[in-house]
């Protein structure tokens, strides 16, 4: 029975309490030890296809009649639009539609940073309709951009309110440190750049919105574009089979999938808007830059008993302020703690997520404090890690799921030992050296994420689910959690993804949540459909159903008959096995975190930086 | 009206100047496993080879190909290099690996045993945005395994 239940979801670092529906029946855990394909070495399923250039990517796809579109964009970090006169483009030749601000509101008349969308043009070729974008007649109005972000942060030009956390008495725990040591640490933005540039390729079927986009997310894209376009969220349609590339950065609809859906509404047209590697430098999206102001108080022995940090993200002219802080609230069993994050809005392009957006630069900030309190305190980095570990989570006291920090810590070691050998290799300006840093984040997942099994007669399983594969191999993945659970060879099961039309919902490919999202929700449609295979062989083979199990293509009997697989499928004809599964809620009064540890030997050349 | 060979195959095209080989190749003859990524002959996802030679095809401009052998990721898709990335792991995205294996095979019909060093001054001019440039060089060091 389906039951309606309340449970925490985290995407990226950002939690919220939602609504959803999950399966009464959660599946035990399989039994520890080995298993027969999960946790084995299997090819990438769609290896072959991306070598041999097959795949198809958004880039790839050539609808016929398919018009293009180009952007026009500020060059300008801050300007308003005075006049504007688009009629010149529209007639420039092989142009069929012009939009602006005036037209539609996600172009604006206000650029708050170099790269803001301001109008496009669809044109029978991109060079037409880049063409075009020059006979756009535009007056500006210069201002004055902000680009410090501790100058916004003084005037109060917040992209939201600050964000503060404090547990225990961090001014009395410092006062009482033995040794207390602070640091700034800058960190500068980071651009994404997947290969395959921010794109989406637009047409109109009848009442429906065709989507074709390079996305981690296709259904975020649905919900999106359905709102823009006030569509019922299923007329819409968003497909991804092949990603070139996301890293956080392709997790929205973005406004090139809305010119393309807009231009192709005006033109009765498919509609490619596809960024250059210019726009994508400028516009899609980075990490943004960060200052921290940080404080660390140990006593004489190495435990710390204070850390307090002061974050400024320089956020950009949009985005959300990701998790700089997150690291020194999780990582170390520390008392006391304070932090103060405050995301500075600027005349520079929007922040996107990025690979564990605000962890990596707070814990570049953190790790770099404790290396200098080792130092100070002539301790060994990995030993000062070690002693502050935790068992539990210091923000509420609760247990986690699990955690193997220390394992890795004794994992490490055998490298960190090394540090003094490859030091003593540095010659004139070629400096080398070891370095060391723990690592959090998030990576639970949870629901909702939905699949569904396919077994027919020839004794083969295909997986159906809407999720993304940008990449990471999560369609093997999910195959082979499909073949362990029907007890299936590995390359009898495949999955069939990437299409919201064609598949259930499916969890968005970030925030390291898509093999815990999806995994269980395609190991409970296995188990659906197994369940059934098995009632069918009792009734075959007049065995009691719990006497039955799927091993290795066969149906095995308590007694020890078996029988193949393939013997009882082949009975069915065109009869299918249908499963479906979903993601069961996350266990509750439990901590759900990733942790880590990474070793890197560097050499720099300390004249030229190199 | 001259022609273009492409793959063992001859096309009767009229090139326009000023077209590239990567959009003739893409937009006209539906080869879609030469990859544009920067347009601007940084990153070597177009990478074909003209009579051998691994070429940006983004930037060569078609009507300067003249008689010269073109050959892209769909004329090697029967080279073991293939079987040696997805072997060895050698991509994530893979929308940077037919780039990837058209400049490797350019390199193997030079040198069938190059060293690393040599594999990574060849491969120089091709970049793997999601890091898979240790398994790439174990695919070509190992490509007759």
């Amino acid at each position: 029975m389906a039951r309606l239940i309340r449970t925490e979801k985290e995407v990226e670092g950002r939690y919220e309490e939602i609504w959803t529906v999950v399966e009464e029946d959660a599946l035990e855990q399989w039994p520890s030890g080995p298993l027969a394909i999960v946790g084995h070495p299997a090819q990438r399923q769609d290896g072959p296809q991306r070598a041999r250039g097959e795949a198809r990517y958004t880039a790839d796809l050539r609808l016929p009649g398919t018009l293009h579109a180009a952007v026009l964009r500020s060059e300008s970090a801050a300007a308003r639009v005075r006049s504007i006169d688009v009629a010149p483009a529209l007639a420039a030749p092989g142009v069929h539609a012009v939009i602006s601000f005036e037209d539609v509101n996600f172009l604006r008349d206000d650029a708050g940073f170099p790269g803001a969308a301001v109008a496009a043009v669809a044109a029978d070729t991109f060079g037409l309709a880049r063409a075009a974008l020059a006979a756009i007649r535009i007056e500006w109005e210069e201002r004055e951009p902000l680009l410090d972000a501790d100058e916004a942060v003084a005037r109060g030009q917040l992209v939201s309110d600050e964000r503060t956390y404090e547990r225990g008495d961090v001014a009395g725990a410092l006062a009482g440190a033995d040794e207390v040591v602070e640091a700034e640490f800058t960190t500068s933005s980071v651009l994404h750049n997947a290969l395959e540039t921010h794109q989406a390729v637009c047409v109109w079927e009848g009442d429906t919105l065709v989507v074709h986009v390079s996305t981690q997310f296709v259904w975020g894209v649905r919900d999106e574009v359905a709102k823009a376009f006030e569509l019922p969220l299923d007329r819409v349609r968003v497909v991804c089979e092949y990603m070139g590339g996301g890293f956080g950065a392709k997790n929205g609809a973005g406004e090139y999938t809305l010119i393309a859906a807009e231009l192709a509404r005006r033109t009765g047209r498919p509609v490619r808007c596809q960024l250059t590697r210019r726009e994508e430098n400028l516009a899609a999206g980075n990490r943004n830059a960060t200052i921290q102001r940080l404080r660390v108080g140990a006593s004489a022995d190495g435990g710390l008993v204070a850390l307090e940090g002061d974050y400024v993200n320089a956020v950009g002219y949009g985005g959300w302020v990701a998790g700089t802080d997150g690291p020194m609230q999780l990582l170390y069993g520390c008392d006391n703690v304070r932090t103060r994050v405050r995301g500075a809005k600027l005349n520079s392009a929007p922040m996107a997520a990025f690979r564990a957006p605000g962890f990596v630069e707070g814990t570049f900030g953190l790790e770099c404090l404790l290396d200098e309190l080792a130092a100070k305190l002539d301790l060994d980095p990995l030993e000062l890690r070690k002693r502050n570990h935790s068992d539990v989570d210091l923000l509420d006291g609760r247990p986690f799921s699990s955690k193997s920090l220390m394992a890795c810590y004794r994992l490490a070691e055998k490298h960190w030992e090394r540090r003094h050998e490859v030091r003593a290799r540095s010659e004139g300006p070629w400096r080398h050296g070891v370095g060391l840093a723990s690592q959090v984040w998030y990576g639970g997942g949870g629901p909702p994420s939905y699949a569904w099994v396919r077994v027919g007669a020839d004794g083969r399983a295909t997986v159906v689910t809407a999720m993304q594969d940008i990449g990471t191999g999560s369609r093997t993945a999910m195959a082979q959690i499909a073949a362990e659970e029907l007890g299936l060879p590995l390359d009898h099961v495949r999955v069939e993804l990437g299409d919201t039309a064609r598949g259930p919902y499916a969890s968005i490919s970030a925030g390291s949540s898509t093999i815990p999202s999806m995994g269980p929700a395609v190991r409970s449609a296995a188990a659906d459909a197994a369940r059934q295979i098995v009632e069918l062989a009792a009734q075959r083979w007049h065995r009691e159903q719990r006497t039955l199990s799927l091993k290795g293509g066969e149906i095995v009997s308590a007694d020890g008959g078996s029988w193949p697989l393939t013997e009882l499928l082949g009975l069915l004809g065109d009869a299918q096995i249908l499963g479906r599964g979903a993601r069961g809620p996350n266990p509750t009064g439990m901590r759900v975190l990733t942790f880590g540890v990474q070793v890197a030997e560097v050499r720099v050349d300390v004249e030229t930086g190199e | 009206m001259p022609d273009l060979r492409v793959n063992g195959h001859t096309y009767a095209y009229e090139a326009p100047v000023g077209r590239s080989l990567a959009a003739v190749l893409r937009d006209d003859l539906g080869l879609t496993g030469t990859k544009v990524a920067c347009g601007e002959g940084h990153c070597g996802a177009c990478t074909v080879q003209l009579d051998g030679v691994p070429v940006l095809s983004c930037i060569t401009l078609v009507h300067t190909v003249r008689e010269r052998e073109v050959t892209t990721i769909e004329g090697l898709r029967e080279h073991p290099l293939v079987d040696a990335f997805v072997r060895c792991d050698a991509l994530q995205c893979g929308f940077c690996t037919p780039g990837q294996i058209v400049s490797a095979a350019a390199l193997l019909e030079t040198d069938p045993h190059p060293t690393r060093e040599q594999v990574r001054h060849a491969m120089a001019g091709n970049l793997c945005r999601c890091g898979a440039y240790p398994r790439i060089e174990e695919a070509i060091q190992t490509w007759r395994d």
